[in-house]
């Protein structure tokens, strides 16, 4: 017995018997890679460290991000691209054939510009309630408060709820018998069958996931309230400037690059706004919260007839926009770190 | 046997060469400090002789050998890093037995060197600890008794004491003095403190900016530098240097003027008229009586330390003077004093800060 | 305006109650309500049965009619509480309804029967938990089977997620090599293109590979997420090198460094990304979706998505459900709301 194991907690022996198999595993792994090493020096390590996950990589990501393009030139039912008919840039035009850009039932492939609409509404409102809630709840989180961790975790949980859970837990309070209706009817307001309305609908989709993704906003930007020196707002009010000068030429200068970063990643997101809806609402009623990416994975994979030309012409369009807007918000993280540095 | 050559070794990173054509002999059980300012490539070069670097041109050789293809494990070199580099996440003794256990020594083996490294270092007790339990010290003690367990035949180690307290320092030094004596190893060991090179060091290599200087025995050094550069680096307070020019003299002995009028005569060789030349004097051999050249000067600050007391002073056409006086004085700052340099230690450099011999040696040779 | 402002920007709380301060504590009670409300009306709906959840308006507790067995009948019989004519009130149970008009008797003397018009009389309710809302999913439907796949794409996912991000990571923070700067665009390029983008490829890619219906298909995908690799690799970088020197002295081969070193002392960015995988395979929804079609396969998502989308909606059971399949993440949150949410807050990933 040595003097270290007769230190040894219960814990660190639990941990021990734990780690045998993976020490096993590792010490198995250790016989090939010094024979790797030997053989091909440190150069070949490092590709063979790299390689599972490149190879996984490259099957599931990059070599379906290059099919994705040829698909998108191609046309019939089959799966498999050899067994597919080349039609040049066909695909594209069914999805930009329209008389009038305008109206969604001129156009030739009118869902698609339907949930090209949808998603650009959703987007422009979503994104815009939503970094304004966060930034006033990351104000209020950010004031000196009891309990602040309690307040964080109530706006930030929903975050790790399912998209599933999230839908479910509201549609069972917007359905006809539900919470919202019953605290109406107490009112003596009408009940209204909230999902079945057009307008309603959205209303609740863009609702359900500012709901869901409020709390990571909000503690982004709560972060970079708590990076602000505290000297400086000390400093204002030697200076007895007036608290909305305050918050104007101190807070939100300063909140700037965070906020960017804030606006562009929920761009990014909502963009391709999906599966809460999804399951909210099925994108109805009729086509009024049909969202882009639900048009691509109907018409590509949930059809009868499978139309992956067009449904991969339509992922590429989008996927257009996003590179656009991940360029610009890579951009903006790297403004924010060097002006973080300074 | 550790014996270990570098033959005309030059490294760059990228284009930046940062070590250039170094030759340097390291006999067996050999203590040797490579000592130089901050940048001048001494870490460089050792992590060439450990093979965690790559040199660009030349050769590494140990024990006639030519090692440079060996990787680093394979040389059986030991070394203690700067930031020490104990794994965080492991205790000392796992720390210690960590390189045992990877060339697959018995594990009663293991244990035995483990206590008895753990014994000659005084970490018995520390052997269950965490690296950030420790102190600096015994942070230290226990990075050189990782680099001891698999006893090794040359011990590199890089600037190992620059982390410590003065205070520990000195005995640390003495410590590591005592230990080579008994590992019977050969050590190469950096460092920008040339204390501890003069203290520590059998023979120094001096580097700068990439270049040897001068290879010699710390008194050599200190006695006979072969250069301007070696002259102030070595020695603490460093080195005085008046400038001056040669006026006249012949083979046997030079008349020199120092800017301010002074004439000198030293037994060096004379040169053409009005080439310049610099003279180097240590602080401890000047005085303030005797001896050449009485220098007229005013004290500018006095530093009394007790056995000695150190005097600045300026002397015109010599803006510093550093006079290190034995025993205490009376001597206030703004006083004029008469500076008389010792001259049995006249050091002499050319424009280029070579080492002018004195004519008696030339003769010799 | 200025008040608001007042209100947005205090760092001190006031001594005195400042209308700014009532301002912030709507704010957050609203916050309460809106954010919290939700799920605690789902946890008690959940133990509703299915006739206290069809009834309108609904009661915030899970009631239930008490029933009493009666002597001479075979099933227990409801117990109400009912206003005779002469303003007495009596507990009676229902032995028949016809019409408007009840039938009903003394649980003590069950053979005379006393008429009640309906309006006179209210069902006697308890607190119930309808536990078994919980426990016959389980039983007659598919819910174990879902959650053990569940389990099985989470749990598998997560680890091959972390050996090959750890390794990807340490190789592009550790060793000067070709083509690394190459590799890190690549890999970085990708994070522009999300799953949702390449879903229609990746179908035929995982039919080609006969990976469609298998639980195989849903997991290779997601495992070698970029965002995995830069987290690691952005911590392994400030894992100093002369570490990984030392090690090399001490004749450690490449993979001991990896493992015994370099993995041990990333592991606050490796919890980080267990974490975060595991909340992320848990909750996936659409590639779930689109690679299972068994319902012998499905995901708890799926499957309890597939389960409300019935024409007739048992939503005593789904309700139930969803409060199973939130609980995992809900215990992880609980235990470890610190760590992750100053792991988003560091690295902007969710
Ligand atoms: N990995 C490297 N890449 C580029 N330059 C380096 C590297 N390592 C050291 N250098 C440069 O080489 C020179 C010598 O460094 P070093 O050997 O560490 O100096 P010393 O240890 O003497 O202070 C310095 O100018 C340093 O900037
Ligand atoms: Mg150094």
């Amino acid at each position: 017995m040595t003097a270290e194991a007769r230190h040894e907690t219960a814990g660190e022996r639990l941990a021990g018997l734990l780690l045998a198999p993976v020490r096993w595993g590792m010490n198995l792994i250790d016989r090939p890679m010094t024979w790797l090493q030997r053989r091909l020096g440190l150069g070949g390590v490092a590709a063979a460290f790299l390689a599972p996950n490149l190879l996984v990589f490259g099957i599931f990501v990059l070599f379906p991000m290059m099919l994705n393009v040829a698909y998108s030139f191609t046309g019939g039912g089959a799966l498999f691209l050899n067994n597919r008919v080349f039609v040049g840039t066909l695909q594209y035009e069914t999805l930009l054939s329209c008389r009038d850009f305008l109206d969604a039932s001129s156009c030739r492939e009118d869902r698609f510009w339907r949930a090209v609409g949808n998603t650009g509404f959703f987007v422009i409102v979503q994104v815009a309630a939503l970094v304004l809630i966060s930034l006033a709840t990351a104000l209020v989180l950010n004031r000196e408060m009891r309990a602040r961790g309690f307040w964080r975790a109530v706006f930030f949980f929903p975050v790790l709820l399912s998209p599933v859970v999230v839908a479910l837990i509201w549609k069972w309070i917007l359905q006809r018998n539900g919470l919202l209706n019953a605290v109406l009817v107490e009112l003596s307001f009408e009940p209204t069958l909230w999902l079945v309305n057009r307008g309603w609908a959205m209303f609740w989709a863009i609702f359900l996931s500012i709901w869901a993704h409020l709390g990571f906003y909000t503690l982004i930007l709560l972060a970079g309230l708590q990076a602000i020196p505290r000297e400086l707002y000390e400093a204002a009010e030697m200076d007895g400037a007036p608290s909305w000068r305050v918050l104007t030429r101190i807070t939100l200068p300063l909140l700037w690059p965070n906020l960017v970063v804030v606006i562009l990643l929920a761009l990014i997101r909502a963009v391709q706004v999906f599966d809460e809806v999804f399951v909210l609402t099925g994108g109805g009623p009729g086509t009024a919260t049909l969202f882009l990416v639900q048009y691509i994975y109907e018409t590509g994979l949930a059809q009868q007839v499978r139309n992956l030309g067009l449904a991969s012409a339509a992922s590429i369009l989008m996927a257009a926009v996003l590179i656009v807007l991940t360029l610009v918000q890579l951009l903006a993280s790297a403004w924010r770190e060097r002006k973080e540095q300074r | 046997m550790s014996h270990l050559e570098l033959k005309n070794v030059s490294k760059s990173f990228g284009p930046v060469e940062v070590l250039h054509q170094v030759d340097i002999e390291v006999k067996d059980k050999e203590f040797v400090v490579f000592v130089g300012p901050s940048g001048c490539g001494k870490s460089t070069l050792l992590r060439i002789i450990a093979g965690l670097e790559k040199a660009t041109s030349g050769e590494v050789m140990l024990d006639g050998e030519v090692v440079n293809h060996l990787a680093a494990a394979d040389r059986g070199l030991a070394m203690v890093f700067q930031s020490y580099a104990l794994y965080p996440h492991m205790s000392v003794r796992q720390n210690l037995s960590f390189g045992l256990e990877n060339t697959k020594t018995p594990k009663d083996k293991i244990e035995e060197r483990v206590a008895e490294i753990a014994r000659m270092l005084r970490i018995e007790e520390l052997l269950a600890r965490k690296p950030r339990q420790l102190s600096g010290g015994q942070r230290q003690r226990v990075a050189i008794g990782r680099a001891m367990v698999r006893r090794p035949g040359v011990f590199l180690l890089d600037e190992p004491l620059s982390n410590l307290d003065a205070e520990l320092r000195v005995t640390m030094r003495a410590e590591l003095a005592a230990l080579h004596k008994r590992l019977d190893a050969t050590m190469i060991y950096v460092t920008h403190d040339q204390t501890e090179a003069m203290t520590l060091a059998d023979r120094i290599v001096v580097l700068r900016d990439g270049r040897v200087e001068q290879i010699g025995t710390p008194l050599e050094l200190y006695n006979r530098p072969a250069n301007r550069f070696v002259a102030g680096f070595i020695g603490a307070p460093h080195m005085n240097f008046l400038e001056g020019r040669f006026t006249g003299g012949d083979d046997g002995a030079a008349r020199i003027e120092l800017d301010g009028g002074h004439v000198l005569l030293l037994p060096i060789p004379a040169r053409p008229e009005g080439e310049p030349i610099t003279i180097g004097i240590r602080p401890h051999h000047i005085e303030t009586e005797g001896g050449q050249a009485r220098i007229p000067a005013t004290v500018t600050l006095v530093e009394a330390l007790g056995p000695e007391t150190i005097v600045h002073a300026e002397a015109e056409g010599q803006p510093r003077i550093v006079a290190a006086l034995a025993g205490q004085r009376s001597i206030t700052s703004g006083n004029t004093i008469s500076l008389a340099l010792d001259e049995r230690f006249l050091h002499a450099f050319d424009a280029d800060g070579k080492r002018i011999e004195e004519s008696r040696v030339a003769e010799e040779i | 305006m200025s008040g608001i402002a007042t209100f947005l920007t205090r760092r001190r709380g006031g001594a005195s109650w400042h209308f700014t301060d009532v301002l912030a504590w709507i704010w957050l009670l609203a916050g309460l309500l809106l954010m919290f409300g939700p799920v605690v009306w789902l946890g008690l709906s959940s133990f509703k049965t299915r006739a206290a959840l069809s009834e309108f308006p609904p009661t915030l507790l899970p009631y239930e009619t008490s029933v009493v067995e009666v002597e001479g009948f075979d099933e227990p019989l409801p117990l109400y509480r009912v206003k005779t004519e002469d303003g007495e009130e009596r507990l009676l149970v229902q032995v028949r309804r016809i019409g408007t008009v009840a039938q009903m008797a003394d649980p003590e003397a069950p053979d005379e029967i006393i008429r009640v018009p309906l309006v006179a009389r209210e069902p006697v309710r308890e607190v119930r938990l309808a536990t078994e809302n919980y426990s016959t999913p389980f039983e007659r439907y598919n819910f174990l089977r879902y959650f053990y796949n569940s389990v099985f794409v989470t749990v598998v996912a997560t680890i091959i997620t972390l050996i090959f991000n750890s390794m990807a990571a340490f190789a592009l923070s550790k060793y000067q090599f070709k083509g690394r700067t190459a590799v890190l665009a690549v890999i970085l390029a990708t994070l522009m293109v999300p799953l949702s983008v390449i879903i229609v490829p990746l179908f035929s890619v995982i039919n080609g590979l006969n990976l469609f219906n298998s639980l195989w298909g849903v997991i290779l995908p997601t495992v070698a997420t970029p965002t995995g690799v830069f987290l690691l690799r952005q911590y392994m970088l400030t894992i100093p090198d002369e570490l990984l020197e030392a090690a090399r002295m001490d004749h450690a081969s490449e993979w001991k460094i990896y493992w015994r070193i370099v993995l041990p002392l990333a592991m606050p960015a490796v919890a980080v990304l267990a974490i975060f995988s595991v909340m992320w395979r848990w909750n996936d929804f659409l590639w779930p979706l689109i690679v299972l079609s068994d319902q012998e396969l499905y995901t708890l998502q799926v499957g309890l998505n597939s389960f409300q989308g019935e024409l007739n909606v048992q939503w005593h059971y789904v309700l139930a459900m969803t409060v199973v399949s939130m609980l995992p993440v809900v215990v992880i949150f609980a235990f470890l709301q610190r760590f992750i949410t100053s792991g988003i807050a560091s690295t902007g990933i969710k």
